[in-house]
């Protein structure tokens, strides 16, 4: 399939490319920029006049709950979302039930996926078996099998030994190490603690959950040489221990979610359990450094934390409810927000959504140079909407985000050069 | 919408009882002034009003209670309403009925009020935004959130003996940390206009920032008991030992009991107050918790005619043709 998007204002980051220009897209690859590419004949033609064509979105985390939670929702489902929301790859952790620690899950999983075709799933494996923290799981396999690094599923490993070894033996197969930070002991909360959990009596985390365990981390780190990525910062104090670890040289990534970008501790008065998340909403301090570390590059990715769930899994007193939030529908939409709020250059917003991710995750996509995987996200930047629920295409319905202005409208996303989802007005 | 505006009405009258934290004096001294008209009809032959006939309250206990329950239940038939117990914490919810399910049977049945208490702070909250419209709830203690009954029959006995609020100091001792009782409290001595409002707990028993909540912070009963008006003692769990929150009952009582030297700290008339039920030798002494400065009885007694004020004036409210939700 040959298509030709017409018009459009090109952002490539990797490039540092930003012009009006024509994408050609020939068998699943960009064929070129500008210059139409000897013997390309046009099966299809896309008007982008007016707007955005970047690199399709990669999604540090989404969980698509399958296998094991498919009455949430399924890889079909969250895919055909992704799709709709201008993501073109997602990375699922590995705390799926069974959980991603030998290689038939990842090849269930991706199968599943190539059946949707609506999107590139990327799998994660378990750093340790059943992510129980005790026994290494068989990280070579793992990435003989397609996963793209390892991580603690958002389970983090308490046996610092462990840790240690589980850090060496990913090093040795040049895994990258996806770690969330939070101390397990410190975090049986609901809430940032601070004000707000002092008023509603809510049982707190407080920030040293977080920046206690990344300081460990940081410290194993230096004498092993392992990358380690640190997923969903959600402390100031967190962004400022990254960002000297990098200014020290060593070979740290973060990112952070969208909605911690957008809500705080005082989104839970009233016990709204759209809000109910972990790593819990902090303060407005923290959500100030958080947008900071994005805008100057400390987090080199924004992800959504995709986590869908049922009506029922949302519909109770606080502390009865599950933590999570469905991200995939709202992610650039939320990011083109804050863009525009805060007057980023919306090249480094689309760094932080497609190249800066794909470097984190060491993939050949993520830029729009010739050759590369054919997966785009045209939008319209201008296009500002406010969301209803009925918009949410995620199976998952959970969303505190419903009643905001968003801005930006994903008007074509093309995956693997195919047109996978084309907005209809 | 915040807890403060859903148990309001547009014309800003009680609807719910949730929580006393952003009512306004007036809510406040109105369910006073109510509950000391109907304080003497416990003294009457026949102990009952028609207020609520016809009316049923339904005591939704998810938790263990049984204090807090009777009164409850009490106050209901003093105001001649019919009244069903329903103890969940050993029924439905352990088979697996959501809250909502177990809500939506009850609605069933026709009634007028629930009375919750719940482990889950916000609980009661979630009940009041989910009933039919005509359902008065009642926040019989939700997690570590609220208690807004028990310090209304607090301020209640307090303003009985020391109706002068400026002029009090008040002093809650013990475990604030996990206390619904200590959060309500302060919310509603500071809306009383309480002149100072002091807790004193070991560091591991305070809640974060509690300062933000109005209150001078004490670690020491020594320095802050000193000339206070009323002190108002907190039970202190057992748990509270396994989470390493305290090393033992003892150290607690050698160094936060209230003991008579301590309580000698404190103004000679000094009002000693607990919301029950009192642990001897562990937060209080026999002698002081017997004594002739406790009024921990008198609490009790009040709490059935605070309720009975509560009870009416909110369904009084859902009554009133023009009682829209806001």
């Amino acid at each position: 399939m040959h298509i030709l998007i017409q018009g459009g204002r090109v952002i490539d980051p990797a490039h540092q490319f930003d012009a009006v220009t024509d994408v050609f897209v020939a068998v699943g690859r960009i064929a070129g920029l500008g210059q139409r590419p000897a013997g390309f004949k046009a099966e299809r033609v896309i008007d982008a006049s007016g707007h955005i064509v970047c690199p399709g979105l990669i999604d540090l985390c989404a969980r698509l709950r399958e296998p094991g939670l498919e009455h949430k929702a399924t890889i079909a489902s969250e895919t055909r979302a992704a799709a709709a929301g201008g993501i073109t790859t997602l990375v699922c952790p590995p705390d799926t039930d069974p959980v991603i620690d030998e290689p038939a899950v990842v090849e269930l999983i991706r199968r599943r996926a190539k059946a949707a075709g609506h999107a590139r799933v990327l799998t994660l494996g378990a750093l340790t078996h059943r992510l129980r923290g005790e026994r290494l799981a068989e990280m070579a396999a793992l990435k003989e099998a397609g996963c793209v690094g390892v991580g603690d599923g958002g389970r983090p490993i308490t046996n610092t030994r462990v840790l240690r070894r589980a850090l060496e033996y990913a090093a040795t197969f040049d895994l990258t190490v996806f770690l969330t930070p939070l101390d397990p002991e410190l975090s049986h909360g609901l809430a940032h603690e601070g004000q707000v959990s002092t008023r509603l009596g809510l049982p707190g985390i407080l920030a040293a959950a977080e920046t206690g365990i990344i300081a460990r981390d940081l410290e194993l780190i230096r004498d092993i040489g392992v990358r380690v990525h640190f997923g969903r910062l959600s402390c100031a104090r967190s962004v400022e221990l990254v960002a000297r670890a990098q200014a020290e040289g060593l070979p740290v990534s973060a990112d952070a979610a969208i909605h911690h970008l957008h809500l705080t501790e005082n989104d839970l008065l009233g016990f709204d359990s759209e809000c109910h998340v972990r790593p819990p909403l902090r303060s407005q301090r923290d959500r100030d450094a958080l947008r900071a570390g994005v805008s100057n590059g400390t987090l080199g990715a924004l992800c959504s934390d995709h986590q869908p769930h049922e009506s029922d899994a949302k519909c109770g007193p606080l502390g009865d409810t599950e933590p999570g939030i469905s991200g995939l529908d709202t992610l650039l939409g939320l990011s083109l927000r804050l863009a525009r709020d805060h007057g980023w250059p919306l090249m480094t917003l689309i760094e932080r959504l497609s190249w800066g991710p794909a470097r984190i995750l060491g993939l050949p996509s993520g830029h729009l140079g010739v050759g590369a995987p054919a997966d785009l996200c045209i939008f319209d930047p201008d296009a500002s909407w406010r969301l209803a629920a009925s918009h949410l295409r995620s199976r998952g319905q959970n969303s505190p985000f419903i009643g905001w202005e968003l801005q930006g409208r994903v008007t074509h996303t093309l995956f693997d050069g195919e047109l996978v989802y084309a907005y209809e007005a | 919408m915040t807890t403060t505006s859903i148990q309001l009405d547009r014309q800003g009258r009680l609807l719910h009882f949730l929580t006393t934290e952003g009512l306004s004096r007036r809510h406040l001294t109105e369910i006073l002034d109510t509950a000391e008209s109907l304080r003497g009809v416990a003294e009457r032959r026949v102990k009952k009003l028609p207020t609520l006939h016809g009316k049923t309250v339904v005591n939704l206990f998810f938790e263990a209670s049984t204090r807090t329950r009777t009164t409850f239940e009490l106050a209901a038939k003093r105001l001649s309403a019919d009244v069903l117990n329903l103890n969940i914490a050993t029924s439905s919810a352990v088979k697996g009925e959501s809250l909502l399910d177990t809500l939506r049977n009850i609605e069933a049945m026709q009634c007028d009020m629930f009375v919750v208490r719940h482990e889950q702070s916000g609980a009661a909250e979630f009940i009041a935004r989910h009933v039919k419209p005509h359902i008065a709830v009642l926040n019989a203690g939700d997690g570590r959130h609220a208690h807004p009954t028990q310090a209304m029959l607090d301020v209640f006995t307090i303003r009985r003996h020391k109706p002068d609020f400026p002029s009090l100091r008040v002093a809650i001792v013990g475990d604030i940390l996990h206390s619904r009782v200590a959060r309500s409290l302060i919310h509603a001595l500071s809306i009383l206009g309480a002149g100072e409002i002091r807790v004193i707990a070991p560091c591991t028993l305070l809640p974060a920032q509690v300062e933000s909540l109005g209150v001078q912070v004490f670690h020491l009963p020594e320095q802050g008991l000193r000339d206070v008006d009323v002190i108002v003692m907190l039970r202190l769990q057992r748990e509270r030992m396994e989470g390493a929150l305290l090393p033992s009952e003892q150290e607690f009582f050698q160094r936060y009991g209230l003991t008579e030297d301590r309580l000698a700290l404190a103004k000679p008339d000094a009002l000693v107050m607990h919301p029950g039920p009192i642990n001897r030798g562990v937060e209080i002494d026999s002698r002081v918790a017997d004594g002739a400065r406790s009024v921990i009885l008198e609490q009790v007694t009040n709490g059935i005619a605070v309720r009975m004020a509560i009870m009416s004036i909110t369904l009084g409210n859902h009554a009133r043709p023009d009682g829209e939700i806001a």
